[in-house]
């Protein structure tokens, strides 16, 4: 497959009164056409950051300060404001989790879809009308002529993330982004959203990176998983890889946190403490003060990535003793 | 596999009947009742002792209302609440205050609760201010006790809300509503806003003080899974009316009604299976102002006929201890 956009050694970090504090560390990544990547985490982990640095759309305290970001192997994390700003929209678009803050509760819907459209490809408004209503039958918008014309406040949850998908493929984008794009829905409508979103997926042949903290989703949706905890990549994998062959302690422990609604004897298994604030210095691992394997080495000496099959990454010591117990089943990952 | 039904030795520790709720919707210059939001209509059910009973439903379906009115949080607009044999509804402040200490509630964001400029062990020592005449050490232990109790440690007394991860704000809203040792607790999405690692930690600490204090549960959610986990029987709403209460092992091995078979194939499983077969609803929830005619959810219904639209379905036991409220219960889409 061709890859479409590939992050290497991404760090990105912000400016506070604390000093400088990172929240990614040093993650790399590709998406390929037609594939849609996973990044996992809870959060704080650093995925929403990591998509925010992928668009350029970091706050402005926050900058990448090494590592790169290629769309179409161009490199584009070094690219001036309006070059970025051209990119954003025609190449790369997002959508947001919650659709009633990222849209303009006084303009109509046919206002913000027409806007991409008239800046990027230069047409009239009656032609960016017409195009827009295209867009919104293509989202599943029942009446698009008169939906066009209302304001966000008319439509109901799910309607809106409907506008803001129109809004986001308005342009055509080879990738889209989509940063929690269901979580604020009901599963009834969250599942109506996905398969949208992955049969646009497959019909325009996108590449899409999807953030979320769903297991479930995460299942449903993805080719490839990527796991991210305390601003780093732990796990990747393809998507059977890691929920039927997990290798980090952390992926094992997130899958054992999320209830079976299929199983009635499901054990949960927590992870004990929580999630170390993006400035508490932790040496080694970044896990090891939660994970129940911690041996001296992964207190002393962060883990480098393993690549242990064609696409599977683990960043842990202990990664062959984990599976060793996995396959023993010590320590069951309950799926 | 079979609906077991409750057993009979189990005491019954509250009851609704025919419970409702209704908003009203005020407009025009003179702000005239122009109409109702029928937030709850018409809930009839039992909880019994030491049980956790899950609600489940879409937002705006009246979970979170129903929650509010068993506490009397909400004035009924018809229907009874019994606790312990007692009639609550409508009962005067004064004479409230006795139940108040028996039945609790945990919400889903604690931090909006808690007063950001008060320590937690302050905000703690006041519900022992408000409802017995301990001494000051006394109510330091108490709160002391109470915070071991939860899984937070004694300096955390001194400490403010913000300091505090969602987490260990949780436990906070915990503490409080265990305080005055209760025995029903009505948890209103208290595990929504956690991340999943830590969902399963308040979990299994709220299991665990269910054993321990023989605590009844009226746990609010919109997670299927956590509920199957969690709790005995579910109640299934739509649209402000009850349709579906079952055992949770009968109710999801064998769910009657559409709109719970249609819920629970929604929900994304975290395993991979290819090519499942999924329901999909079409559309959205109606307009709880302007509910459907006939059976609420009859607009989304893939196995809809024409008297569905006529006729509102009576709410009937289909097995022992399985309710459905649907004409065509039982039918598999």
């Amino acid at each position: 497959m061709e890859t479409l956009l590939e992050v290497n050694n991404l760090v990105t970090e912000f400016r506070t009164a604390d000093g400088n504090v990172q929240a990614v560390r040093d993650v790399s990544f590709s998406v390929a056409k037609g594939e849609t990547l996973c990044i996992v985490g809870e959060s704080g982990c650093g995925k929403s950051i990591t998509s925010l640095s992928v668009i350029g759309l970091l706050p402005s305290n926050g900058s990448i300060t090494s590592g790169e970001v290629k769309y179409e192997g161009k490199p584009i994390h070094n690219l001036p404001f309006e070059q970025m700003r051209k990119m954003r929209g025609t190449k790369i678009s997002m959508i947001f989790q919650e659709p009633m803050t990222a849209l303009n509760p006084v303009l109509t819907v046919g206002y913000q879809l027409r806007e991409p459209l008239i800046l990027h490809h230069k047409i009239s408004k009656s032609a960016a009308n017409k195009q827009g209503i295209e867009l919104l039958k293509q989202v599943g918008i029942p009446y698009p002529e008169k939906r066009i014309n209302q304001y966000p406040h008319e439509l109901s949850g799910g309607m809106r993330q409907r506008v803001m998908i129109a809004i986001a493929l308005a342009c055509s984008p080879g990738l889209l982004i989509a940063d929690e794009p269901t979580t604020a829905l009901d599963v009834t409508i969250q599942a109506q959203i996905l398969d949208l979103i992955n049969e646009l997926k497959e019909k325009l042949n996108m590449g899409v990176m999807m953030i979320t903290h769903d297991m479930g989703v995460v299942a449903e949706v993805a080719d490839r998983v990527m796991v991210m905890y305390a601003g780093k990549k732990v796990e990747e994998g393809t998507v059977s890889e890691i929920f039927e062959n997990p290798k980090h302690p952390y992926t094992i422990g997130l899958l054992n946190s999320v209830p079976n609604v299929d199983d009635p004897d499901f054990e949960l298994e927590p992870i004990p403490g929580s999630m170390p604030s993006l400035t508490e210095q932790i040496s080694g691992c970044r896990f090891n003060p939660r994970c129940k394997f911690a041996t001296d080495i992964c207190r002393e000496i962060a883990p480098p990535e393993f690549s242990t099959k064609e696409g599977h990454i683990v960043s842990c010591w202990l990664h062959e003793k984990v599976e060793e117990e996995v396959k023993h089943g010590h320590l069951t990952a309950q799926i | 596999m079979v609906t077991l039904p409750p057993k009979s030795d189990q005491k019954i520790l509250l009851e609704l009947n025919g419970v409702k709720k209704y908003f009203p919707i005020k407009g025009g210059i003179l702000k005239r009742v122009q109409g109702h939001v029928k937030a709850v209509e018409d809930v009839s059910l039992q909880l019994y002792e030491g049980e956790s009973l899950g609600v489940v439903g879409e937002s705006g379906c009246g979970k979170s209302t129903l929650g509010r009115a068993i506490l009397g949080l909400e004035e009924l607009t018809e229907g009874k609440v019994r606790y312990k044999n007692e009639e609550i509804q409508d009962l005067k402040r004064k004479e409230k205050l006795k139940f108040v200490k028996e039945m609790q509630m945990i919400f889903q964001d604690p931090f909006a609760s808690l007063n950001p400029r008060q320590r937690i062990g302050h905000a703690l020592e006041e519900v022992f201010t408000m409802h017995t005449n301990m001494s000051a050490k006394e109510k330091r232990k108490s709160v002391i006790d109470l915070l071991d109790e939860v899984g937070l440690k004694e300096e955390h007394f001194e400490k403010y809300p913000h300091e505090f991860s969602g987490g260990q704000r949780q436990r906070i809203g915990i503490a409080r509503a265990i305080a005055l040792n209760p025995s029903f607790i009505i948890c209103d999405e208290a595990v929504s806003a956690l991340d999943v690692s830590v969902q399963a930690q308040v979990l299994k600490l709220l299991k665990s003080l269910q054993e321990k204090y023989k605590l009844s549960y009226l746990f609010i959610s919109h997670d299927l899974g956590v509920v199957r986990y969690f709790c005995d029987r579910v109640l299934v709403m739509y649209l402000g009316n009850t349709v579906e209460l079952g055992t949770v092992q009968g109710l999801f091995a064998n769910p009657i009604h559409p709109y719970t078979q249609a819920l629970l194939s929604a929900i994304p499983r975290p395993t991979v299976q290819k090519n499942l077969k999924r329901i999909r609803l079409q559309g959205d929830l109606p307009n709880p102002a302007n509910p459907p005619s006939g059976c609420p959810f009859h607009t989304r219904c893939p196995i809809a006929q024409d008297m569905c639209k006529v006729d509102k379905p009576a709410w009937q036991e289909i097995e022992p201890g399985h309710f459905a409220a649907c004409h065509f219960a039982g039918t598999k889409i």
